[in-house]
């Protein structure tokens, strides 16, 4: 400002101070609000197109697609209608998730202890690296090593726990079929959970108070006195919802299971033998060669699937939040 | 002024004697000579059989010794130590098979030819010097820049609403992300064929492979995102607003050149994350043995699919082929994932 002001009178006029967001704002805020709630949008309209495909199967089957156990299509020269039943595909996810849970979890748990409270330091950040690489190794990698290289150890296992402990009827056999079973395939899924669980685990157990594990130690407890008087009561909330988010993985998780598993539409709980169920295989399985209506009932099928990964999502998440808050 | 400082030297009385490291020494090396001893004279064999007795044996040796020098207690706390570090080996166990698997069953057929040609002249069981995986990783190229391309918006969006805008439905939005995060990759590929498909009657293509991977790597932006917008020291908003800037100007102009690597890093970890999907692909793509270099017709092929794809042929070359697809895969993952890895470095240095 180079020309001199003349020295007015009058005060200037006081500026108005507003909290109103400029028109610039305005549409940022818009921008942004639309981005954040297209998550949301998006769930929404991935069960609508699942429910708007399957519905015709939903009113059709009625309660049977989830307890029926057969997957036929309609053959109109022998006069035979459609039938389009899950229950045994469901029964075997939720069994194949257990004891992937089953299997991973304590394993899971003690790397997530073995990193906060017993690797010494150097040992910390190679071991952290491993469980990365473990978590970025894609479901088909994880599958032809199950089928090729860890299936024939794990039948070896299967026959021993049959020989020893066949006398239960879970692991009876009523075949001489060891491959492709429920067991080998749980083992395959815990394999894949481990990375997450361990990842969760070890999130809740740094956020256990410094002062009580050194409390604890002052009071002259031994280290598992020290994690199982502080670190568990104040991280159980933490692995228990790491433990749901890997269920939640391990019921979702198609090629692997895939690859290692045999389908039967079947309810069987002798866990060695080589029939089992689960629905995202049935549906690549069936995709290839099905029809409309199939298809429908394979978006059904999708929907359920959905359904049950996201309910289980759900209260994993709200577990890990409140102990995360906790902390 | 002259004070004799006497110079202490530091003892570490704490640090264990050899008196006091005997007996582990010597429980270790009675745990290896009786697990020697069991398994050569118990019909107990093999691997398996030695890897059990040492489990076994080294719980028992090891609660033993503390269990008399100490107390029960003593005993209980050696017991859980060996439990935690088999733990740990049975962690990283089945990643170094892994890892050596495809290495051994993979680097035979890797050469130079197979990044130049593709399957279109070539059968299934001819020998592996014929054909390549040119089209795949053309492929795995659009679907994966595509997949980018639809989801970075997405996921920059929603982390900027959960930081930067903190609107009322921060908290749900933020839920609703780890919740999606856990969709199935299979449930990604149904929604997407039923509505690009059946829906709105486009064929399989590799567009639609992409809007499939989108949704599952949309989690991974978003969260990553997140996380990386949270260490932007506050002053620096402040110092933005305080300048008179719009909330505008001052994440454009401020909040995101600072995140920048990081936002890098949020997408190429959602790239490593979604490279290697297979499921949503099988239903999206539909698969080809040659090179189509248009994304938004005709179909397409992936390093995964390839892989399936071969694998499912099942005759020796096909299955050497698709462990050769896993290691080029594998290479192609680890490249984003160390890129990942190294923007998220540089970021932390500048900070």
């Amino acid at each position: 400002m180079s020309t001199a002001t003349v020295p007015s009178k009058t005060p200037p006029v006081a500026r108005v101070i507003t909290t109103k967001p400029r028109f610039s704002d305005k549409v940022f805020r818009a921008v942004v609000t639309t981005g954040g709630l297209s998550s949301l949008v998006i769930l929404a309209v991935i069960a609508f197109f699942l429910v708007y495909n399957g519905f015709g199967v939903f009113k059709s089957e009625g309660l049977s697609f989830f307890t029926g156990f057969e997957w036929v299509d309609a053959q109109p020269d022998a006069g035979t209608a459609a039938s389009y039943g899950i229950g045994a595909m469901l029964y075997g996810t939720l069994l194949t998730g257990f004891l992937a849970v089953l299997f991973g979890v304590p394993i899971a748990v003690g790397a997530a202890l073995f990193l906060s409270y017993y690797a010494p330091e150097w040992l910390k950040k190679p071991m952290v690296i491993v469980v990365d690489v473990m978590a970025a190794i894609p479901s088909i990698v994880y599958g032809l090593w199950g089928y090729f290289v860890f299936m024939p150890h794990a039948e070896y296992w299967a026959k021993l726990i049959h020989k020893y402990l066949g006398f239960i009827p879970f692991f009876d056999m009523p075949a001489n079929a060891f491959s492709r079973s429920p067991f080998i395939a749980g083992l395959v899924l815990a394999i894949m959970i481990i990375p997450i669980v361990t990842s969760v685990s070890r999130e809740v157990f740094a956020q256990t108070p410094l002062d009580r594990i050194q409390a604890a130690y002052a009071l002259g407890a031994t280290k598992w006195s020290m994690i199982k008087a502080v670190v568990f009561p104040y991280g159980a909330g933490g692995v228990v919802g790491g433990a749901m988010l890997g269920l939640g993985r391990a019921l979702g998780e198609t090629v692997a299971v895939y690859t290692v598993l045999n389908l039967v539409y079947d309810i069987r709980i002798e866990v060695l033998l080589s029939a089992g169920g689960n629905v995202a295989s049935m549906i690549v399985n069936k995709f290839g060669e099905a029809d409309a209506p199939e298809l429908k009932a394979l978006m059904a099928a999708g929907f359920v699937l959905f359904l049950v990964t996201l309910i289980v999502n759900f209260i994993a998440n709200i577990i890990i939040n409140r102990t995360a808050r906790k902390g | 002024m002259t004070q004799v400082i006497s110079q202490v030297s530091p003892q570490k009385p704490w640090r264990p004697k050899l008196k006091n490291l005997l007996p582990e020494v010597l429980g270790a090396l009675f745990t290896a000579v009786s697990t020697l001893l069991i398994v050569a004279v118990t019909p107990l064999k093999g691997k398996l059989g030695f890897a059990i007795v040492l489990i076994i044996m080294s719980i028992v040796v090891s609660s033993l010794v503390s269990g008399i020098r100490r107390d029960k207690k003593a005993a209980l706390n050696s017991t859980t130590t060996v439990l935690v570090y088999i733990a740990s080996a049975f962690v990283i166990i089945p990643l170094f098979s892994i890892l050596y698997e495809i290495f051994r069953l993979g680097i035979g057929g890797l050469s130079f030819g197979i990044f130049t040609k593709d399957m279109s002249l070539t059968s299934s069981d001819s020998p592996l010097t014929e054909g390549g995986l040119l089209h795949a990783l053309i492929g795995t190229l659009y679907v994966v820049v595509l997949a980018s391309i639809l989801s970075t918006p997405v996921g920059i969006l929603a982390s900027l609403y959960i930081v930067e805008v903190k609107g009322r439905f921060a908290g749900l939005v933020r839920f609703f992300i780890q919740a999606m995060s856990g969709i199935p990759s299979i449930v990604a590929g149904l929604f997407i064929y039923a509505i690009w498909m059946i829906n709105m009657g486009n064929s399989y293509n590799a567009v639609a492979g992409a809007g499939a991977l989108a949704i599952l790597m949309i989690p991974t932006v978003a969260r990553t995102s997140e996380e990386v917008l949270k260490l932007i020291p506050p002053d620096l908003r402040e110092a933005g607003l305080a300048l008179g800037a719009t909330q505008w100007r001052t994440v454009a102009m401020i909040i995101i050149p600072a995140a920048k690597s990081g936002l890098v890093t949020a997408v190429i970890l959602g790239i490593a994350r979604v490279a290697g999907e297979t499921a949503p692909l099988l239903l999206t793509i539909g698969g080809a043995d040659a090179i189509n270099l248009n994304p938004f017709s005709g179909n397409s092929s992936a390093m995964p699919y390839y892989v399936w794809k071969n694998y499912s042929l099942g005759n020796p070359e096909s299955i050497s082929r698709a462990w050769l697809g896993v290691l080029v895969l594998m290479i192609v993952v680890f490249i984003f994932f160390s890129l990942a890895r190294f923007f998220g470095r540089s970021k932390g240095v500048k900070k």
